[in-house]
């Protein structure tokens, strides 16, 4: 089991992990423009609007790049793949990839999301978007 | 080209840092003072001279302590970089910001700490981060420097067919040129690509242990004044023929991965472009390079991005010899942060200032120009004006 070192939410970025909690993959846009920005911020960058909604994701991607996490962390027991998933939306994002075998991973295949929850370092949980090999599922977890 | 007239324009006069190591046992502070006063001498100075300092946001030593312990009666102006290693030549860009417009008259530039002794920048980011920008990457797994950026590098591996081995061809350069530097941590041990090979991942496929910089313990420091200054002091001057750094808008020092070409170090090359207009030189009147590298592909990526070779052809032009002994272009000839000492990237400018003047121990004979790059700031420096 992958113990996570947990987040710590703000005023801005808490619809990533409340969506993730509710099994949505959330991009934060503009509400006046529509310009999508991630990661989140409390302005928009094209129109200076504060307003905001959400856009969702349909949760498909490919690996723009890839490593094997090694380092001899404590939570990283198992060694643990990082991904760059270039959204179908046109969007990255950092996630992971799981129930992958690093000799199957390669830049450009194609990804699906899924939602796992995790136990966190300090005691609670989290629910993280993550990626699986398009058209496989996710073995309990 | 800058308006400022020669007389006033910014040298950097004095230089000055403790040893390299492993364990200092003693205090950052007792380090940076230490540093410090070696540089004020150094340029023929005193500290009731310097009216200015500059250091790093990340830096640990108070201002008021450090000019407690150097008896520097007041600053005048006082200032800092942000980010880490990256600003590390914003910070003559601000002492020669500071000197030029006469708001100092000496500055004195600074940076210590205790990173193998004391808090290790590759151990892991265990603590809540108040800075938000880890939210999206900490949970994930990335926890340390070395895979945050491996997360980028494996792109450029991917899109130019590099193995990890091409990467150690710069560590077998770097250690080169630190086994004959007395100051390097590895002085006298030079590796193989063999040895490179033989050392374990820290992020497979992309970095072994060898890719990675070396925490280190020590303290650097600068002192920047006016030529007119300098002309009366015995200390031999380097001139600051440009200084500028990159922030930009989608651009981050460890989390750079969002609407971002990953082949490309898009800030280095902003700096490098602006550093050969103001300086009126190109990439082939730059007789030395030292670049920045918390690890190896950050140099592949900076000479591509600084014009010394196109992009993708960094492998190429190591392999050519450039940039060992003998090479066109000699980079990190006091073995750079991984063969010399990690100081934050401060000691490739105290190297680039012996180049100048001609006492590195590896010295490049008739060095005339040396570009400093830390990726996101950078200097060219002259031997004349
Ligand atoms: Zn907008």
């Amino acid at each position: 089991m992958i113990q996570v070192r947990p987040p710590v939410p703000n005023q801005d970025d808490a619809f990533f992990w409340d969506g993730a909690r509710q099994g949505k993959l959330l991009l934060q846009r503009c509400a006046e423009c529509g310009t999508v920005r991630h990661p989140p911020a409390p302005m928009c960058g094209t129109c200076g609007s504060l307003a905001t909604d959400a856009l969702e994701c349909s949760g498909r991607g490919t690996v723009h790049s890839w490593i094997l996490s090694h380092h001899p962390t404590e939570p990283d027991e198992a060694p643990r793949v990082v991904v760059l998933v270039d959204l179908e939306e046109g969007h990255r994002l950092v996630s992971n990839l799981v129930d992958t075998s690093p000799d199957e991973i390669h830049n450009g295949m194609a990804v699906d999301v899924c939602f796992v929850e995790c136990t966190t370092t300090d005691g609670g949980t989290i629910t993280l978007p993550q990626f699986l090999p398009a058209g496989r599922t996710a073995t309990d977890r | 080209m800058s308006d400022v007239p020669e007389h006033r324009r910014a040298v950097i006069a004095g230089i000055g840092h403790t040893e390299f190591s492993q364990h200092s046992g003693r205090s950052p502070l007792q380090l940076a003072a230490e540093a410090s006063l070696a540089a004020i001498r150094d340029a023929g100075l005193s500290p009731a001279d310097i009216d200015g300092n500059v250091t790093f946001a990340m830096d640990g030593n108070d201002e008021l302590a450090i000019i407690r312990s150097l008896g520097i009666p007041e600053l005048r102006f006082s200032a800092r970089t942000r980010g880490g290693g990256g600003g590390a030549c914003a910070t003559i860009q601000l002492a020669a910001a500071a000197v030029e417009s006469g708001h100092a008259d000496a500055v004195l530039v600074y940076r210590a700490f205790n990173e193998r002794s004391g808090h290790r920048f590759g151990q892991p980011q265990v603590a809540p981060n108040p800075d938000p920008a880890w939210n999206l990457h900490k949970p994930f797994g990335l926890d340390t420097p070395a895979k945050i950026y491996a997360l980028a590098f494996q792109r450029y591996m991917h899109e130019h067919g590099l193995t990890n081995a091409d990467f150690g061809l710069y560590t077998v350069v770097a250690r080169d040129w630190a086994a004959t530097n007395p100051n390097a941590q590895f002085y006298e041990r030079p590796i193989t690509l063999a040895d490179h090979q033989a050392s374990r991942w820290i992020v497979e496929p992309i970095l072994r242990k060898l890719d990675c910089c070396l925490e280190t313990d020590g303290g650097v420091a600068l002192v920047v004044t006016r030529a007119e200054r300098a002309a009366d002091l015995p200390s031999v001057p380097v001139h600051v023929l440009s200084a500028t750094s990159s922030q930009i808008e989608h651009g981050h020092e460890m989390f750079a991965y969002y609407d971002q070409d990953l082949g490309e170090h898009q800030e280095a090359a902003a700096v490098g472009r602006r550093m050969y207009a103001e300086a009126g030189l190109t990439p082939g009147d730059i007789d030395v390079a030292m670049i920045y590298e918390n690890f190896t592909p950050v140099v592949f990526l900076q000479l591509e991005a600084l014009g010394f070779c196109g992009r993708g052809e960094a492998r190429d032009f190591i392999v050519e010899g450039h940039i060992g002994r003998g090479g066109s272009l000699p980079v990190n000839t006091n073995g750079g942060l991984l063969g010399e000492g990690y100081i934050h990237g401060m000691n490739n400018i105290v190297e680039a200032v012996r180049q100048l003047r001609g006492t590195a121990p590896n010295q490049i004979s008739g060095a005339e120009h040396v570009l400093v790059s830390a990726g996101r700031s950078g200097l060219i420096l002259g031997r004349r004006p």
